[in-house]
C-alpha cells in the first residue's frame, strides 16, 4: 500500500459508522485477551513468585503499581495525541476519544497512587511523601480531575473538545514529569524505573517475565476501554444530534 | 494454594483487593452506560423513523 493510500485508509477511521463497525468487530478479541493476560499475569505473579530478599512478599504488589502507573501516564499522553489530531483536523472521533480515555487514565492514576501508598507504608514507613515522583503523580490526577470536569462543564461539544485539548497540552508536562521525575530529581524515597531499555537496571528476571505479562493486560484492557467507551461516546452525540432535530421540527 | 505473605498479608491483599474492585468498577461502569446509550439511540432511531 502507498504511503497516500495508508493515511487515507487510516482517516478512513474519523468517520463515526465505521470507526464503530471496526471495533465491534475487534471488541471481543480485545476484551478475551485482556483479561487471558491479566489473570495469567497477576495469578503467575501472586502465586508463583518468590518474595523479594529485601521487600518480602509486597514485592508482588509491583504487577499492579507498575502497569497502573505506566498507564497512568500512556492515557494522559494518547489523550494528548487525540486532543491534537481534534484540534489540527477537527476529528469528532479523536475527541470523543479523548474524552472517553480520561476516566480510565484518572482510575489507572488511582489505582497507582493507592498501590503506592499501601506499598509505601511497611517499606518507607509512611502512606504519602511529598516526594517528586508521587506529588507529580498527585498533581497528574487533579489534571484528570480536571480534564473530566471541563468536559461534564462546557455545553457545546467543540468549546468543551478545544479547551478540553488545550488542558490536555498544559497536563502534558506533569505526565512526562511523573515518568522522569526520579531522573530529573536525584532525591526523594522512589525508586528508579523498575523497566528500562538497560538490562541492568530492570528487575530481576523472575519478577520480570510476570510484569511484562500484567502490562500487556492493562494495555489491552486500556485499548478495549476506550475503544467501547468511544463508541459510547458517538452513540450520545448521535442521540444528542436526534433531540436537537427533533426539537427544531416540534 | 495460598503462597505465604508472612507479615506483609494485610498490605498485599488490600492492595490486590483496592485494585481488582476499582478496575472491576471502571469496566461495569463503561458497560452500563454503554448498553443504556445503545439501547437509547435505538430508541430513538427507531422512533424517528416512525414519525417521519
Amino acid at each position: 500500500m502507498t504511503q497516500p493510500a495508508m493515511n487515507s485508509s487510516l482517516w478512513s477511521y474519523a468517520n463515526p459508522r465505521k470507526f464503530l463497525a471496526t471495533t465491534e468487530r475487534l471488541m471481543p478479541f480485545l476484551w478475551t485477551a485482556a483479561l487471558i493476560c491479566l489473570v495469567t499475569g497477576l495469578v503467575w505473579g501472586f502465586f508463583f513468585t518468590p518474595d523479594d530478599y529485601r521487600q518480602g512478599s509486597t514485592v508482588k504488589i509491583i504487577y499492579l503499581h507498575v502497569p497502573s502507573a505506566l498507564m497512568a501516564i500512556n492515557a494522559w499522553m494518547m489523550m494528548l495525541v487525540a486532543s491534537l489530531i481534534w484540534l489540527v483536523r477537527r476529528h469528532h472521533v479523536s475527541a470523543l476519544a479523548a474524552r472517553a480515555a480520561g476516566p480510565v487514565g484518572a482510575v489507572m492514576t488511582v489505582i497507582a497512587l493507592v498501590t503506592g501508598a499501601i506499598w509505601g507504608q511497611p517499606m518507607w514507613g509512611t502512606w504519602w511523601a511529598w516526594d517528586p515522583r508521587l506529588t507529580s503523580f498527585l498533581i497528574l490526577f487533579l489534571f484528570y480531575l480536571g480534564y473530566i470536569a471541563l468536559w461534564e462543564a462546557i455545553e457545546d461539544p467543540d468549546t468543551a473538545a478545544d479547551l478540553t485539548g488545550v488542558l490536555c497540552l498544559v497536563g502534558s508536562v506533569f505526565a512526562l514529569l511523573s515518568r522522569y521525575a526520579v531522573n530529573f530529581w536525584n532525591q526523594g524515597l522512589h525508586q528508579g524505573a523498575s523497566l528500562s531499555m538497560d538490562a541492568e537496571e530492570n528487575v530481576a528476571d523472575v519478577f520480570y517475565l510476570p510484569l511484562l505479562v500484567c502490562i500487556a493486560g492493562f494495555v489491552l484492557l486500556f485499548i478495549a476501554l476506550v475503544f467501547y467507551r468511544t463508541g459510547t461516546e458517538i452513540r450520545a452525540r448521535r442521540i444528542r444530534a436526534l433531540q436537537a432535530r427533533e426539537r427544531a421540527g416540534a | 494454594m495460598m503462597p505465604d505473605l508472612g507479615k506483609y498479608a494485610d498490605t498485599v491483599l488490600s492492595a490486590y483487593a483496592a485494585s481488582i474492585l476499582l478496575l472491576a468498577a471502571l469496566v461495569a461502569l463503561s458497560l452500563w452506560r454503554g448498553r443504556r446509550l445503545r439501547r437509547d439511540m435505538q430508541d430513538m432511531e427507531q422512533r424517528m423513523r416512525r414519525d417521519g
